[in-house]
């Protein structure tokens, strides 16, 4: 029996087109144990967003009506119109070029050029920030002049065409007009501070069609779930790009100091925070895809 | 990695991407500002419904898996990657195939549970007019 299974490894040994792959030395999938893991990572990363970005789909499915995109995010610094969709394209763009200074980070360094890698990467540390600082001027926007929270959504759409009313039923009228309501159009309650707390306004509509034609109806938030999905997803992506600059700023020192350049393996690791750093523009991609354009 | 490909060539590959991602991007976005009625008031097929936003929506999310494919093969290098490598990692995402479908349907349904719920909270219920009433007299005497 020994002597079979002696004789059968050998033959493996002989015919096998690498020799043995168990003698260690060899990477499985030409790939370094780092960047694999790196890929793996990834993998799971994926899912996490995945889960959350379906669970964003499964709710707003389930909901008659959802903000529209290009009315929640209209703001931009300095700019007192709304220019939909104009400041977040900025964002995308930040990190697009980020990426691209990231590819050229990782082939100055397969050329062992310290230079080149440490110039590349500043530039892609530059533009994360760039993007963080972005958001944060999204965020302020949302949560401190328009009164969105994680349980608080003053972004809703009308569910039918009215005209708008007082709370007692009279029409509001407006340059001796009254004011009409369309069925889908987007609406912001403003909040006004009261006793430190903020209160969001109270508006009516009399509905002309619909389910609710001919009665007096307050207008509601629209669907509390935005705000936390927003917060909770965009929030998760921001933690994201803010490991990353952490990480580049890291690797960046170590390049600096000729680390890697003594390893003599290409800067593997700016490859590794290359990978990183792609996938998380990658998320944006879908990130801007359900939040802002669908 | 990449060892056949010149320093230039490279070069020129990073650049192509970028104006790749830029273009699909402003496109993308002046696409949804037209289909939502931005650049001419009157079109707004991106936003009413129907088979006019499922057209758009289709269109959106095309271009954005057309990024995400070449974000993952030309900048994270996947194309150089070994067969093995490739596919396990991309052959674990046929599972969110399954997730969307059966999420999505799972959201409509909770829609749907709500909206019925709502509408029975709104039915008056009134017993039918011609129905005998059942049970004792009120004397006490069993009805037949």
């Amino acid at each position: 029996m020994a002597e079979t299974s002696v004789s059968h490894a050998h033959e493996t040994h002989e015919h096998g087109p690498d020799g043995n792959l168990w003698d260690g030395g060899k990477e499985p999938m030409k790939a370094s144990y780092g960047k694999l893991m790196m890929w793996y990572f990834l993998v799971s990363d994926a899912f996490t967003f995945a889960g959350f970005l379906i669970a964003y789909g499964a709710i707003r499915f389930s909901m008659p009506t959802w903000p529209e995109p290009d009315f929640v995010f209209a703001s931009f610094p300095f700019v007192k119109a709304h220019w939909p969709l104009v400041f977040v394209t900025f964002m995308t763009f930040v990190l697009i070029f980020s990426s691209v200074t990231m590819v050229r980070a990782v082939q100055e360094g397969h050329r062992e050029n310290k230079r080149g890698v440490v110039f590349w990467m500043f530039l892609t540390i530059l533009g994360g920030a760039t993007f963080l600082g972005s958001q944060a001027y999204e965020w302020t926007v949302l949560i401190k002049y328009e009164n969105v929270s994680v349980n608080r959504n003053p972004f809703g759409r009308y569910i039918a065409d009215g005209v708008m009313v007082d709370a007692s039923g009279k029409e509001i009228m407006e340059n001796g007009a009254p004011v009409n309501v369309k069925k889908d159009q987007s609406y912001l309650l403003h909040g006004h501070e009261h006793d430190g707390k903020v209160e969001l306004e109270k508006k009516y509509v009399r509905y002309t069609s619909g389910a609710y034609a001919g009665q007096t109806v307050q207008v509601e938030e629209g669907p509390k779930a935005f705000g936390a999905l927003f917060f909770f997803i965009t929030g998760f992506h921001g933690f994201h790009v803010f490991s990353g600059v952490a990480f580049l700023t890291i690797i960046m020192i170590n390049a600096m100091s000729g680390l890697y350049a003594s390893r003599k393996n290409g800067y593997e690791m700016v490859e590794k925070i290359g990978l990183y750093w792609h996938f998380v523009d990658l998320v944006w991609v879908f990130v801007f895809l359900v939040f802002y354009l669908l | 990695m990449a060892a056949h490909q010149s320093y230039e060539d490279q070069k020129k590959l990073v650049f192509y991407g970028l104006k790749l991602l830029g273009i699909i991007t402003i496109v993308e976005v002046v696409f949804a500002l037209f289909a939502k009625g931005h650049i001419v008031p009157s079109i707004t097929f991106g936003k009413d419904g129907g088979i006019g936003q499922a057209i758009y929506m289709l269109a959106m999310i095309g271009a954005s898996l057309y990024k995400a494919y070449f974000i993952v093969f030309f900048f994270m290098h996947m194309s150089h990657e070994v067969k093995g490598l490739v596919l396990s990692v991309l052959l674990p995402m046929l599972l969110l195939v399954w997730a969307i479908i059966a999420f999505f349907q799972e959201g409509g349904r909770w829609g749907a549970a709500r909206e019925q719920i709502k509408q029975k909270n709104q039915e008056v219920v009134q017993p039918a007019p011609s129905a005998k009433p059942t049970g004792y007299w009120l004397d006490g005497t069993m009805r037949g």
